[in-house]
């Protein structure tokens, strides 16, 4: 990309040359339609121009040109709906061995931590030829993750999780801006991304010291006593949490719900949303209680437990046959 | 599509409340009651922000609104909706004595409707007063822990949702009581006017297009009903 | 209604602008062509508002870093652009102008149906504009045009609350303006305009009436929960408290798409009567071109969502309202074919307003494109939120809107004033809105695909070059806007005096004398012909010097 001029983005993601491939095609359609009207328009107002004793000639129209001119565009239009859903659908859905970074953005930055127990602000570190998941909330106002050189972007709402992925493959350092209007500094609310060759990123993994998220998690799970009711060993007052991350939940109000990111922080922070058939609402509630990055914390430490999965361990009353989810399947 | 352009010869060219614009009262007429038409969708659009903010919140937070649903006054919601049905029909009285001339019934039909009005208002404003000493209005002050339904069984609540409960029923309320209470404004001005004998057999499309309004806040309140105060309950 | 001594140099018959001088003649004036006056007046002082808080915005991007003001002022000035350019400026200008003054006219009516509710709008675009601006100068508010919650509702501590009250004003007078048209189109028509006579124009303003008396009351409840929200501190849209900040983002959209067809509808109705004036044509197609308005409108209100793709709804519902988005460009793209066939064999003259609908013709093609590219949605993810949007609706807005707009004035300011333009100024100011417009504008494509944000008051370096060639073009487009209110002014005392059809133009509004009478027509008149039968009327051979 020429730093004086730039025309073009980087590509530096899987995703960059297939959107830059229907983009070039949009341009060619366009441009060639632009050029149709833009040169008709000419040639027509030249050719037509009003010249002493020459009347112009009434035409009513035509019905044929009309319908012609409605389905050709319409068919065109056809072949850009399929290919941008094609990609959309690429975009929304990240593949199932993923690694996965949990991103919490506030006005005005980005708090990143690695599962390994990294974190960083404003930068995000990762390998090239590796799939990465972000799974991102924001503490305050909608804020939107976007990384032109991977041409990704999504909205990070409150009170929610929505996730994007990306796999890159040029190594280099890219721009990571805030997409959504946010407050004062929001233009200032940007960082990058450095994409490193896998060996040097594991170089700079190594150099942290932090305990893996899932440990984090886990002590923060006995440290609010959540162990009391979730037990491993017997039937607690809560649900047994093995192996329910991404299966299907049976509900007191009869409803199922897969139990993804999302269903485990509301159960966190609104238990009484979604009870489990079979449980009494008997837990508090932790909103206020836990900050986004414990919640990220012990969302990890849920999901770990299902690694590799245990089947359905301790839920009663789990439907009995509940195939596994494909992963695809929990987009938002 | 109507075509009021081909209209015979009126001799009603003196007609007082015939407006200079106009070629004929038949066409002012027209005119009139196609714009009140178009308000009311106008008005319907308006509301129907609301209800679709309510139902949305309503399948998202089922058991916060049946536990909050379970709170109001059933019999003061009650009462008004008979109040209402009543006031339309003492507005279709008052347009029948305007259509026949009968000028002092018309005053009549539309002195009660304003009455019926504000009764409506006052029951409202008990209703609100509860609200108060029960601490369900939204703020700082809020609480809310009667989680029981009417069969006794525990309802599971966050509070915070029962307080969006509260939220949607105050401005939906409110906004209807605000139209309430125009509507009250505009037939006091009419039965004035209409005692001045304003109106003739032959000219009353004021006393017509208020009372469709009327009607519409009428039917607003026929669906706030249910919708706030009857569909979670069982008993 | 006694006529009050007639200036020499007027014209000797009353009419409209003769008819009463007192300030108090104007203000309570329930004339529409006056009340189209003050609209005028009004509006055009909203623009160049509008414009000075564009021009602020251009110049603080002339360098990468923030330099020029403060970041919160930089908010609050593309906040103040975007909401004084939407509500106060691009919503009423054609219908409250253009449409005011010649939908009674086009159709051979009186007046409008409720010319005290006409004044009524006008009175409600007042209360707004002054609250608005009495807001701005207590502090301004920041949250874009869009008020997108919690940041509206929880973050910011400006005025949002009365900005917010003031956009509910306004759009109670749009709501009343759309009305009244419904009604008089309806209702008013002179003896034998039937609806396949009616002139393009009325068609394009009961299209964008019917956007208007649907879709303004949603705007407005939501609006009002914004503002109840802030102010009692309720949930509706917080998160926090239970709220979904989406459904914000839906009931605004589910207004605000649609408002953006409030903007261009009716100027493609002036489009179609310049091109059938100018080329002295039927208009191909008329009768698609008519319904193709309709169509907009009704479609207009299924694509909501295709603002909200990366916005966190669910992956079908985005695939869904992508494929509904393609559906507007049919029959937008019908118009634009219909006005391209309907110059085949005509008898071209290249007047000023006939450029500003090529004008119109070629920038609103490159913005509704672009619309297809952002319907997209594996594109759109990409460019959403960058320049590329707002260089696409600005081809729309003000390529498109402005462009009609001016083409319209210029066509009728004969009408209007009674007086002609200064030809020769005037096609020097079209093509300095041609040029300074792509020059702005282009660039923003491009600075959007290499993925520079929206909204930003400072950005990285290597964005330089384009955004400053996009604030030379600003410059170029302010003067040739600039031009325009200068020579009309001029033209009001010295232009040549207008006879009443200087085009020799079909249409009703030319049966009548320039300026028209109050009541607009001496006699009702009796339509027996189709609309645009320029076969029946003789083309002057002097009316548009070809060079100048």
């Amino acid at each position: 990309m020429s730093k004086f001029l730039p025309l073009w983005p980087d590509q530096a993601s899987t995703m960059a040359s297939q959107v830059d491939a229907l983009y070039i095609y949009l341009l060619l359609v366009s441009g060639v339609m632009t050029a149709l009207i833009f040169v008709a328009v000419t040639v027509l107002a030249i050719k037509y121009r009003r010249v002493p004793g020459r009347e112009a000639q009434q035409i009513e129209g035509s019905t044929l040109l009309e319908i012609t001119w409605s389905i050709i565009p319409l068919f065109v239009m056809m072949t850009f709906f399929v290919w941008g859903a094609v990609i959309y659908f690429e975009e929304r859905t990240p593949p199932a061995d993923s690694t996965e970074v949990y991103v919490v953005a506030k006005q005005w930055m980005w708090k990143i931590e690695h599962m390994e127990g990294q974190r960083e602000i404003n930068e995000l570190h990762v390998p090239t030829g590796q799939n990465i998941k972000l799974i991102m909330t924001s503490q305050d106002v909608i804020h939107s993750f976007f990384v032109p050189a991977f041409r990704i972007k999504q909205d990070v709402l409150p009170g929610r999780y929505t996730t994007a992925w990306f796999n890159a493959t040029k190594p280099g350092r890219y721009h990571l801006f805030c997409a959504e209007y946010c407050g004062t500094q929001h233009s200032g609310m940007g960082g990058d991304i450095i994409v490193m060759e896998p060996q040097d990123y594991a170089r700079w993994m190594a150099g942290g010291t932090s305990a893996p998220l899932q440990e984090t998690g886990k002590q923060l799970f006995s440290q609010f006593g959540c162990a009391t009711c979730h037990r491993f060993d017997v039937q607690g007052r809560g649900p047994n949490l093995t192996g329910v991350y991404n299966k299907p939940v049976l509900l007191e109000d009869g409803r199922t719900v897969i139990a993804d990111e999302n269903y485990v922080r509301e159960s966190i922070l609104n238990p009484t949303a979604k009870i489990v058939n079979g449980f009494k609402p008997v837990m508090p509630t932790f909103q206020g209680m836990v900050s986004e990055e414990q919640l990220n914390a012990l969302v990890a430490y849920v999901k770990s437990l299902s690694q590799p999965p245990t089947g359905t361990a301790g839920l009663q009353n789990q439907p009995a046959t509940s195939p596994a989810q494909p992963q695809n399947m929990q987009v938002q | 599509m109507h075509d009021s352009q081909t209209t015979t010869v009126e001799h009603e060219a003196h007609n007082p409340a015939l407006l200079h614009h106009f070629a004929d009262a038949q066409q002012q007429k027209n005119a009139a009651s196609l714009g009140m038409w178009l308000f009311l969708v106008t008005e319907i659009m308006f509301f129907g922000g609301m209800f679709c903010a309510y139902l949305v919140y309503r399948l998202a937070h089922f058991n916060a609104f049946a536990a909050g649903s379970q709170q109001l006054s059933i019999w003061m919601g009650a009462t008004n909706t008979a109040v209402l049905i009543v006031s339309s029909v003492t507005v279709v009285l008052a347009v029948k004595a305007a259509e026949a001339g009968k000028r002092k019934l018309l005053v009549g039909y539309l002195v009660v409707t304003v009455l019926l009005g504000m009764t409506f208002l006052t029951v409202k404003g008990f209703e609100y007063r509860e609200k108060f000493e029960k601490h369900h209005v939204p703020g700082p002050t809020f609480k809310f822990t009667d989680t029981f339904d009417d069969n006794g069984k525990q309802i599971p609540v966050n509070p915070k949702e029962a307080q969006l409960f509260f939220s949607l029923y105050f401005v939906m309320t409110g906004m209807h009581a605000l139209h309430m209470i125009i509507g009250c404004g505009l037939f006091s001005v009419l039965a004035v006017l209409a005692w001045k004998g304003h109106y003739t057999p032959g000219y009353f499309t004021p006393i017509e297009n208020a009372g469709l309004y009327w009607h519409l806040v009428d039917i607003i309140w026929i669906y706030l009903f249910p919708l706030l105060y009857l569909i979670s309950r069982h008993s | 209604m006694a006529s009050i001594g007639i200036p020499a140099n007027q014209a000797p018959k009353t009419n409209y602008l003769n008819n009463g001088h007192s300030l108090k003649s104007w203000l309570l004036t329930t004339d529409h062509k006056r009340i189209a006056l003050l609209y005028l007046i009004s509006v055009t002082v909203f623009f160049f508002l509008g414009g000075f808080f564009a021009m602020l915005i251009r110049l603080e991007l002339l360098t990468p870093q923030g330099d020029l003001m403060q970041a919160d002022t930089y908010n609050k000035v593309f906040t103040m652009h975007g909401m004084i350019m939407v509500f106060f400026f691009l919503i009423p200008v054609v219908p409250a102008v253009l449409g005011n003054f010649l939908v009674p006219l086009m159709i051979g009516a009186k007046d409008l149906a409720f010319p005290r509710i006409n004044l009524l709008s006008w009175y409600l675009y007042i209360t707004a504009g002054v609250l608005f601006l009495h807001c701005m100068l207590t502090g301004g508010v920041d949250t874009g045009w869009t008020f997108y919650t919690p940041y509206s509702t929880a973050g910011s501590n400006t005025n949002v609350v009365e900005a917010g009250i003031s956009v509910f004003i306004a759009g109670f007078s749009s709501i009343f303006t759309g009305l009244n048209f419904i009604v008089t189109i309806h209702r008013m028509r002179a003896p034998g305009l039937t609806w396949d006579r009616l002139p393009l124009f009325i068609w394009a303003n009961y299209a964008t009436s019917l956007i208007m008396i649907l879709g303004t009351p949603v705007i407005a409840i939501t609006v009002v929960l914004v503002a109840v929200e802030r102010l009692f501190h309720l949930g509706i849209f917080d998160p926090r408290l239970g709220g979904d900040p989406l459904l914000f983002q839906h009931l605004f959209w589910f207004y605000s798409h649609p408002a953006v067809y409030i903007m261009i509808l009716p100027s493609m109705g002036v489009v179609s009567e310049l091109v059938a004036c100018f080329a002295r044509k039927r208009i191909f197609g008329y009768k698609f071109v008519a319904l193709s308005s309709i169509a907009i409108a009704v479609f207009g209100f299924l694509v909501w969502a295709h603002h909200m793709f990366v916005a966190g709804i669910s992956l079908y519902a985005a695939m869904i309202f992508s494929f509904l988005s393609f559906s507007v460009g049919v029959p937008s793209a019908v118009k634009v074919f219909n006005w391209t066939a309907t110059l085949y064999k005509g008898s071209i003259s290249y007047a000023t307003p006939m450029l500003y609908a090529f004008g119109f013709i070629g920038l609103f093609t490159i913005g509704g494109l672009t619309g297809l590219m952002l319907a997209t949605i594996g594109i759109d993810v990409h460019v959403t939120d960058t320049y590329f949007v707002v260089a696409h609706f600005h081809y729309v807005m003000v390529g498109g809107v402005l462009m009609g707009y001016l083409g319209g004035l210029h066509f009728w300011w004969p009408k209007i004033s009674g007086r002609m333009y200064p030809e020769g100024w005037a096609k020097l100011s079209a093509l300095l809105v041609f040029v300074g417009f792509n020059l702005t504008f282009f660039p923003q494509f491009i600075l959007g695909y290499v993925g520079m944000p929206r909204r930003y008051w400072q950005y990285p370096p290597e964005f330089q070059v384009l955004n400053v060639l996009s604030t030379a073009g600003a410059s170029v487009l302010a003067v040739g806007y600039l031009l325009p209110m200068i020579y009309l002014f001029w033209s009001l005392r010295y232009g040549p005096i207008a006879d009443a059809n200087p085009w020799n133009a079909a249409g009703l509004e030319w049966k009548t004398t320039s300026p028209p009478p109050t009541f607009n027509f001496d006699e009702t008149p009796v339509v027996t012909w189709e609309a645009y039968n320029y076969d029946e009327i003789p083309q002057k051979e002097l009316e548009a010097p070809v060079a100048r």
